[in-house]
């Protein structure tokens, strides 16, 4: 008995030496995340003002800011949002709703399994080659767009698909009981108890995507451009204008690449403040979609 | 002959967060003999059960009061100065699913020797053996000792569970409904085997088959709603019980 | 009996559009495997499979090129390994505390933050390797040049960690209660539990967790274009400049490079085995992370 006692004692310290370690290893990241942050803010906030906002790049370290990646970051982000959300969520709403079980939808599966983790840089090149080249787009806010449209359909689906799949069937059932057919049982039931969760998804694959910089660089984003792409709003009929989908542009991640770059430190403190918008974006927009999922799940609780 | 206890539960009230499970329960449990906890669902027998390893205390919230003394050493097991861990290592459970762990069947009874140390090659083939012969798994797994004990059916997973919980001498073998998951044939088995082991080890049985209780049994408590109704030897129970609210169950009339 | 009719022909032409896309995502791995395949064929023609796979220099942009892709595998590898060094084990405590040690509240809150780590743009991981550790480094390792595989490779790995950690935690939470039950029940203090019983049942998770890291790290970019330096070089020396597959693209594309000669060629060459390397790791991932599906 004594021998078991002793040899609890020593099992019990390490099981508490573990859990120390445990929660070390965990805070690492965190550490790490908070001295990013800090590094960064030094750096770079007191750059951080109107004019930077508001100016183009320059070889001006002082008078260089981040109009046209802002702006370029936006319009990109348009793009993307618009053709990844509708495929999207379509495909996810049918590999869930629609699919049989048959070695088509296992096909689908594995291949959006697999597609989520090709790395970005290789959507740079398929963008590149087919948009860039073969539909003749051109290095443009449209080509950036799709090619990260293209990286982020993965996790839209995905999303989509986690969100819907966890309505239970009871709810289905309940609908075509009714007499519903199976698009109105999608759009009137799935759609509207699934929004938190595919919104959750589609926020944080905008975030990933706003960040990207390997694919938007490959399919030729400029890294210096003082100027903005054509307003989408013009004074004849019809009063909207497309032609800012066909116009070079950089991006936010591209400028803030572009000036760590640079060996001057003027440049790389320029860098860190690039760094702080990307950063505050990212998180905001991650911040959100916890938000969102958050409050979903307290709206609705099956 | 003398009546010897192996354990005496003293005003065991148990409380989950602000609910209050267990209600002044006292019983005791004598020494190499089969006692049976039954009763309706949810009238708190496995939480009872779970009082005597201290299962509970692996879940926030949970709290005990009152005492159980476990004989000879005469130790409050519940009392918050002593180590679950250390009551774990005298009394062993044997679960209402078989819940084999992800090893070899030989790993499976040694784990509990392991846990306390215990690594010499020679003194681990001897318990594994001696225990498995225990549970009357032997014959069946002696050639393949090293295969996973997935490979096993329901029944013989559930002696291996059992062959596990003796490999530790415990001083109380703890069954939660263990026949829930089997089939009659696998269920038979088991319940031989408890009869058999009670000449070795005191054993505490929950069951909600009633059958099982008068078949195994030596004493059985009937239980409703976290308080003990009724304790008697086994046979007196099921033939004569005192309690109109245990004769009722026993004749099926609610539970 | 119009009605009927009209409404069996909406059902059916929304049921194809959903079904179409769904179907666009095949079609874009076809276009990938195509588009690689068919660019790399061309950079075939003009440099023989073995020159590429066993030349030891990747010297493309020179007077007299010479295409070994061994550097950039060795770049990629070398980064890889390091940061799995960082990721793994950290990635691995932090599930096990995650899952079986840290009290709900505390879960509950870190697990998000900890997310957050590989939602950080790269590009920002590439600037603190560049300028906040790689000086760091540098006053305890006087040899590392500035431009180094270590100070990246680092980097990277604490941002894998979150991949690492949550596949990880989601394959140990798989496992049934019961099974740690008759693990506690049989005395074993929650360490002996979780490496003993927890690890050994969660493996496949575990294991695609590991893969999905793999997998993350050798596709990287930015992170080592900005840090590692623009070097090809057959080396196992973290303390050395190196490119990686991906750094090595980026470098081509920024400068500008006409289309159809063979230094465009290179990159989609670079880029078909980067998709390789990747791909096998991608589809044991999916594998593995099915089995755990069907395990329970």
């Amino acid at each position: 008995m004594e021998d078991i006692k002793k040899r609890i004692r020593i099992t019990k310290f390490l099981d508490y030496i573990f859990a120390i370690v445990g929660l070390l290893s965990t805070l690492v990241g965190l550490a790490l995340l908070f001295t990013l942050m800090t590094d960064l803010f030094m750096d770079g906030f007191p750059r951080l003002g109107y004019k930077f906002f508001a100016s183009f790049p320059s070889r001006f370290p002082d008078e260089a800011g981040i109009l046209s990646a802002w702006v370029g970051s936006f319009l990109v982000l348009l793009v993307t949002a618009s053709a990844a959300i509708p495929i999207g969520v379509a495909a996810g709403i049918y590999l869930e709703e629609y699919a049989g079980k048959n070695w088509l939808t296992n096909i689908i599966e594995i291949n959006i399994a697999n597609l989520a983790g090709v790395p970005s840089i290789v959507y740079g090149l398929l963008a590149l080659v087919v948009f860039v080249y073969f539909f003749k787009f051109g290095e443009s806010i449209l080509t950036g767009g799709l090619a990260l449209a293209l990286l982020i359909l993965p996790m839209v689906i995905m999303a989509t698909r986690e969100a819907i799949r966890a309505i239970p069937n009871s709810i289905r059932e309940a609908s075509y009981a009714l007499g519903a057919t199976k698009w109105q049982t999608v759009q009137f039931h799935i759609i509207p108890y699934s929004t938190g969760g595919i919104l959750t998804g589609i926020i944080i694959g905008l975030s990933r995507a706003i960040g990207e910089t390997a694919p938007i660089i490959t399919v030729g984003a400029l890294t210096f451009i003082a100027f903005l792409p054509s307003s989408p709003f013009s004074s004849e009929f019809p009063f909207i204008s497309f032609k800012w989908l066909f116009d070079p542009f950089t991006v936010m991640p591209i400028q803030m690449f572009n000036w760590v770059s640079r060996p001057q430190h003027e440049f790389q403190l320029n860098a860190a403040a690039a760094g702080i918008v990307l950063m505050m974006m990212t998180l905001l927009m991650n911040g959100f979609a916890i938000y969102i999922r958050y409050r979903f799940r307290k709206k609705i609780k099956w | 002959m003398v009546k010897e206890l192996k354990a005496e539960v003293k005003k065991l009230n148990f409380y989950y967060g602000r609910v209050q499970a267990l209600k002044e329960i006292n019983l005791p449990i004598e020494r190499r003999k089969v006692s049976a906890l039954i009763g309706p669902s949810g009238c708190g027998k496995t939480t009872f059960l779970r009082c005597f390893n201290r299962m509970h205390d692996l879940y926030p919230h949970n709290r005990y009061e009152g005492e159980i003394i476990l004989h000879p050493d005469n130790v409050n097991i519940i009392s918050p100065q002593m180590d679950p861990i250390e009551v774990r290592m005298q009394i062993s459970m044997v679960f209402q699913k078989p819940n084999p762990f992800p090893k070899s069947i030989y790993e499976n009874v040694a784990y509990g020797l392991r846990v306390r140390g215990v690594s010499k090659r020679e003194v681990l083939d001897e318990k594994v053996e001696k225990s498995l012969r225990g549970a009357v798994l032997w014959d069946e797994v002696k050639d393949r000792l090293n295969h996973l004990a997935f490979d096993l059916s329901g029944g013989q997973q559930q002696r291996l569970c059992i062959a596990r919980a003796l490999a530790t001498n415990p001083r109380i073998l703890l069954f939660d409904e263990p026949t829930s998951a089997l089939d009659p044939t696998a269920t038979l088995k088991i319940e031989e085997l408890i009869v058999e082991l009670k000449n070795e080890v005191t054993i505490i049985i929950v069951t909600h088959n009633m059958q099982q209780a008068a078949r195994v049994s030596d004493y059985t408590a009937f239980m409703y709603l976290g308080e003990i109704v009724e304790y008697d030897k086994t046979d007196r129970i099921f033939t004569a019980p005192s309690n109109k609210l245990t004769e009722e169950y026993i004749t099926g009339r609610f539970g | 009996m119009k009605r009927k009719l009209t409404r069996k022909i909406k059902e059916g032409a929304i049921e194809t559009i959903l079904f179409l896309s769904a179907l666009s995502s095949v079609f874009i791995t076809i276009s990938i495997v195509v588009v690689l395949s068919y660019e790399s064929f061309g950079f075939f023609k003009e440099v023989p499979l073995i020159e590429f796979l066993t030349g030891r220099e990747w010297t493309p942009l020179f007077a007299e090129p010479k295409f070994g892709i061994l550097p950039l595998i060795s770049g990629t590898l070398l980064i890889t390994s390091i940061a799995l060094i960082v990721a793994l084990p950290l990635g691995l405590t932090a599930a096990v505390y995650l899952s079986e040690y840290a009290p709900h509240r505390l879960k509950e809150i870190i697990k998000p933050i900890l997310e957050l780590l590989a939602a950080v743009p790269t590009v920002v991981y590439g600037y603190f390797a560049l300028l906040f550790l790689t000086p760091i480094l540098q006053k305890f390792i006087p040899d590392l040049s500035g431009f180094n595989a270590l100070s990246p490779g680092i980097i990277m790995g604490i941002m894998i960690i979150p991949y690492v950690s949550s596949v990880s935690e989601d394959a140990m939470r798989a496992v049934p209660m019961h099974i740690r039950e008759g693990s506690y029940a049989m005395g074993a203090t929650k360490l002996q539990t979780a490496f003993k019983v927890v690890i050994p049942s969660a493996f496949s998770g575990i294991a695609a967790a590991f893969i999905i890291g793999i997998s993350r790290a050798i596709g990287e970019t930015m992170v080592v274009a900005i840090a590692a330096g623009g070097m090809p070089n057959l080396t196992a020396n973290p303390l050395e400049p190196v490119q990686t597959l991906t750094a090595y693209i980026v470098a081509v594309s920024l400068g500008d490079v006409p289309h159809g000669t063979i230094e465009y060629k290179t990159i989609f060459a670079a880029g078909m085995t980067l998709f390789l390397m990747t791909l096998v790791f991608n589809i044991i991932g999916f594998w593995l992370r099915k089995r755990i599906r069907e395990a329970y």
